[in-house]
């Protein structure tokens, strides 16, 4: 049921999907509002939520690829055009890089910080730092590419909800509908008539 | 000064007080008396050094100092008990290696020094723990929280015009609305202190 045999993708595609989506969401929107607020107190606890939920976004953005290898994805829907196939496939694929590496860049900033403030994941565990040599150029260039990657993604984000929407409202195709837990419209889609584009 | 002089002296030919101090430390009253013989006022010299240590989950933690302070104590050669200190450090003033962590501590965060640029400690009892050591309790006001804090305060040095303390102590630091960063950074700040009096 959860494999990605159909046209649709399966129910565990669908959850890491959405997961992932809403985490990475919330933490661009975190990460800009914790940078600006004055309260520092607060900065620094949201700066430590920040930092738990993101290596959250790294862990299940690496059991998501391993599951694309397990379970593969189902096939791109036969109505698009090669060039919308093509860049569907571009960005998808550096979102997919931006949950690895945006995480990873945070990570890295937090390890090349002179400040050297330890990493407890909610609060609970210990992670440690990666191994950098702790300087402030380090620490600067690890905290430009991060917020670089960030906002970089963000408009990936923007262009792969847009595709999203207009495929389900403008074109009333499948191609929202298989990444959610609905059916699809189109009933041939359900029995595998795609089958032999995989 | 005078009285302090007589009352010195009344102590040193006490029979009682000299045999009591005997008994309690089972030590000559020479050796036993040595808080006792640097009876008097002291300013507390700028020189002292205030140094603190937080610890973190894995790490170093954080190690700094206070360089602005100021007080004065009075040591009662007849009854150590009665002696008393008030003591007052200026936050402001905090070094801890790393500019940010500076302004943090400075920062409404912690000390909040715009708010609140004095942390006072008034004693409130001294009790002898051994020949040269006494532990101070007191109050400890911060952040316009006051709460009891205990010293520990062991005699380094005892000069004719000056007298040297190691103090050393722990305060919870939730208890005055610092506890932002635990449980990373430890709730217990650590104070090593070195304090120097000159006689007033
Ligand atoms: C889903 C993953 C993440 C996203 C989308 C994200 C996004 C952001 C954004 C948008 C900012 C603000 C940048 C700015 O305006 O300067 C930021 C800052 C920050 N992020 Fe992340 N982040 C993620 C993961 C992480 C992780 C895993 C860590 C550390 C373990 C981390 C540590 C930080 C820190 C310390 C800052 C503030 C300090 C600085 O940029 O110099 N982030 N993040």
């Amino acid at each position: 049921m959860s494999r990605n045999r159909d046209v649709s993708f399966g129910l565990t595609a669908i959850l890491l999907h959405w997961t992932i989506a809403a985490l990475f969401l919330g933490e661009l929107v975190l990460g800009f509002w914790m940078t600006r607020v004055k309260d520092m107190a607060l900065q620094f606890e949201l700066i430590q939520w920040h930092k738990s939920f993101g290596l959250l976004v790294l862990v299940l953005a690496v059991l998501r690829i391993l599951w694309r290898i397990v379970a593969g994805r189902p096939p791109a829907l036969p109505t698009l055009s090669r060039l919308e196939r093509a860049s569907a496939a571009t960005v998808q694929a550096l979102l997919l890089a931006a949950t690895i590496l945006v995480p990873l860049a945070g990570w890295a900033l937090v390890s090349a910080s002179t400040l050297r403030i330890p990493t407890l994941l909610f609060g609970q565990v210990l992670i440690p730092h990666l191994p950098l040599i702790p300087s402030g150029h380090a620490e600067a260039f690890w905290s430009r590419g991060h917020a670089l990657l960030a906002y970089g993604s963000a408009v990936l984000v923007l262009a792969h909800t847009a595709a999203a929407l207009g495929h389900h409202f403008l074109l009333r195709d499948d191609v929202l509908r298989r990444i959610l837990p609905l059916p699809t419209r189109d009933p041939l889609a359900r029995v595998g008539d795609y089958g032999e584009q995989r | 000064m005078t009285g302090e002089y007589i009352r010195k002296a009344r102590s040193l030919v006490k029979p009682s007080f000299l045999g009591a101090l005997a008994l309690l430390g089972g030590l000559s009253p020479a050796a036993a008396d040595a808080l006792a013989q640097g009876a008097g006022s002291y300013r507390i010299a700028p020189n002292s050094s205030i140094r603190f240590h937080v610890g973190q989950v894995a790490g170093a933690g954080i190690n700094g100092s206070f360089g602005s302070f100021g007080g004065s104590f009075a040591i009662n050669g007849n009854d150590v008990s009665k002696s008393s200190v008030a003591f007052t450090l200026y936050p402001k003033s905090v070094r801890a290696g790393e500019p940010r962590v500076e302004d943090f501590l400075r920062s409404n965060a912690v000390f909040d020094v715009a708010e609140h640029p004095q942390i006072t400690f008034r004693s409130t009892s001294v009790r002898r723990i051994g020949p040269n050591e006494a532990a101070i309790s007191g109050v400890l006001t911060a952040r316009g929280r006051s709460g009891p804090a205990k010293f520990d305060a062991r005699l380094r040095q005892l000069g004719s015009r000056s007298i040297s303390f190691h103090v050393t102590g722990s305060i919870y630091r939730t208890a005055y609305g610092m506890g932002v960063g635990a449980p990373i950074y430890s709730n217990v700040v650590q104070f090593d202190m070195v304090l120097n009096g000159t006689r007033r």
